[in-house]
């Protein structure tokens, strides 16, 4: 189980992998895009954390649409508006729970999912932080189903992810900046593809491996 | 709820990684700037010291609109994006042109919320139109601040500009970038709100424009992203790209350098051939500058403009020959051909009071 404690932890661990991932994010986007993708995220989640800190709402859904009013306001770009309507669905799927079971993160992660594809349009395949949202979400439901827990679900979900990255290196990006490129995008990772990957590897290192240590 | 657990950071991280990473590459960004994260909110405030007669600036959010702004009555026009492109946006506020402008970081769109302040500020009661150049976050951010404006009861229309010939348009790519054309429809539309025309008209001339404009870039050497402190990309000192976008973003191709003759005539070409123009168009050319080449090459440039263009039998009604919508420091240019009908050239010619144009006042 997950209390508003656990998503305040998750949000300050997140400040501090986008801040140490800064360079290497944007030197994945100046490979395919436009260069800001690492400052963009660092500014980003330094705002939410700094934001959370002055003034910190006591429930699930309230933390995470504080994040995503953060994010829009300060990240801009694409990645801006992208976290920005994930976190905004994410505290819609939460409205009301204290607490949040393995389903209840399943169903948070897949609102999530579902507004960035209804913002930016993008299909898996696409060379985008889809294809690193979809294969995880759908390994969180499949953990789901067969009865796992929170500690299972999330590492095979982060796994899945970096899977995910991973084969974003192959594929012809037809979204994003990086679709100018044509041929030229195959053979880079998709930066957005892997601060989602941080994203949810974040949440394994707060939620699971933290917990054990 | 235990504020203490987050981990601190040092305060300043753009800047010290910015420092590092010079370090490291042996390479050293030279700027005139103070501190890498403030340069945008810095030139900003230069801005409206100097042009006060003209602007206002506000900050948090960060926004320009029009020193007599909002006009009763009168459409208001606005547009934004990432910063770096100047005098795009900010230097097209005033009488006769844009409204407001909403500044981004560098080569990153603005956020929701200053498009949401800046329409609201400039709003007269007539609607505000929208002029979003296409990138795929210029585009959802002016989306989310349209939604927000309508849930207000702001009349907003919204015009995309996509007018860069350099990428094929397709359901497989983010669609034409807007490049040089977003200059012309700023003014064009400007004025015609100016004159009274209603914020339907206005945007389906926008789209006018939009429909009869094209362009193509190129980039004789790569540019610098304050924070990022080093150049967006490589490129050979006897190397061009071709089809280069204004972020710094790589082109269609990477070819060995040309003459001006040679690299015009191609460019001249993708952007003829496109629309395609034809003997006995009349047009409002651009020769622009992307920031780092010197007006003696922008003119030697537009004179192979010109020539093409009379040699095909294409009229250049009106020019601009200058640094428009540039790219940092990069070095290179772009050609922008809008073929005018006998509207636009009007709206063209009427009066215009902005930093960045001026004629007829």
């Amino acid at each position: 189980m997950l209390h508003a404690d656990d998503l305040l932890a998750w949000i300050g661990e997140l400040h501090r992998v986008y801040v140490q991932n800064k360079t290497y994010l944007t030197e994945l986007d100046a490979a395919i895009g436009d260069a800001d993708h690492g400052i963009n995220m660092d500014r980003g989640f330094s705002a939410a954390a700094a934001g959370l800190m002055e003034n910190t709402p006591t429930d699930i859904a309230g933390i995470l649409k504080a994040v995503a009013m953060v994010l829009i306001r300060t990240v801009g770009g694409a990645s801006g508006p992208l976290y920005g309507t994930f976190f905004l669905r994410a505290a819609g799927a939460c409205a009301g729970k204290d607490t949040l079971a393995a389903a209840d993160v399943a169903a948070l992660f897949r609102a999530g999912l579902e507004g960035v594809v209804q913002r930016g349009r993008a299909a898996p395949g696409d060379k985008t932080m889809v294809d690193a949202m979809q294969p995880a979400i759908a390994a969180m439901q499949q953990a789901v189903d067969s009865g796992a827990d929170i500690e299972e679900m999330l590492p095979a979900a982060a796994a899945a992810a970096e899977s995910g990255m991973r084969h974003t290196v192959g594929l012809l990006a037809r979204k994003g900046r990086a679709s100018y490129l044509g041929e030229r995008s195959i053979g880079h990772q998709d930066p957005g593809a892997t601060s989602f990957g941080l994203l949810i590897q974040a949440a394994v290192d707060t939620w699971v491996n933290r917990r054990k240590a | 709820m235990a504020a203490h657990k987050y981990c601190t950071v040092p305060v300043n991280p753009i800047t010290q990684e910015a420092q590092a990473q010079q370090k490291e590459g042996g390479r050293k960004m030279k700027k005139l700037i103070n501190d890498a994260q403030d340069v945008v909110k810095e030139s900003l405030a230069g801005f409206a010291a100097a042009h006060a007669d003209l602007v206002r600036v506000h900050f948090d959010p960060d926004y320009v609109v029009r020193a007599d702004a909002p006009v009763s009555g009168k459409v208001a026009v606005i547009s934004g994006g990432g910063s770096g492109h100047e005098p795009l946006h900010a230097g097209f506020v005033g009488a006769g042109m844009l409204d407001a402008a909403c500044p981004g970081q560098v080569f990153t769109s603005p956020t929701p919320d200053q498009m949401e302040a800046a329409t609201k500020a400039v709003d007269g009661g007539a609607g505000v139109l929208h002029i979003v150049k296409n990138y795929t976050g210029d585009v959802m951010n002016f989306e989310m601040a349209a939604e927000l404006c309508q849930a207000e009861g702001i009349d907003v229309a919204s015009v995309v500009i996509n007018d860069d010939v350099a990428v094929q348009d397709s359901l497989y790519t983010a669609g034409r970038r807007g490049v040089g054309t977003t200059v012309l429809a700023e003014k064009i539309c400007g004025a015609a709100a100016e004159k009274g025309m209603d914020l339907k008209t206005i945007a389906d001339l926008c789209r006018r424009v939009n429909a009869n404009g094209r362009s193509m870039g190129m980039a004789l050497t790569s540019c610098t992203v304050p924070a990022a402190g080093k150049p967006t990309f490589d490129i050979g000192d006897d190397e061009m790209e071709i089809g280069i976008g204004i972020h710094g973003e790589p082109g269609r191709e990477r070819k060995p350098l040309a003459s001006a003759r040679e690299i015009i005539a191609g460019m001249a070409r993708a952007v003829i051939s496109d629309l395609p123009f034809k003997n006995g168009d009349t047009v409002i050319a651009m020769l622009n500058g992307m920031g780092g080449t010197p007006l003696i090459e922008l003119y030697l440039a537009y004179n192979e403009l010109a020539a093409i263009c009379k040699a095909q039998g294409i009229t250049i009604a009106r020019r601009l020959v200058g640094n428009y919508i540039t790219s940092l420091e990069m070095a290179g240019c772009s050609v922008t051909l809008l073929r005018a009908d006998e509207q636009m050239l009007a709206l063209w010619d009427a009066p215009v009071l902005t930093a960045g144009m001026r004629w007829g006042i």
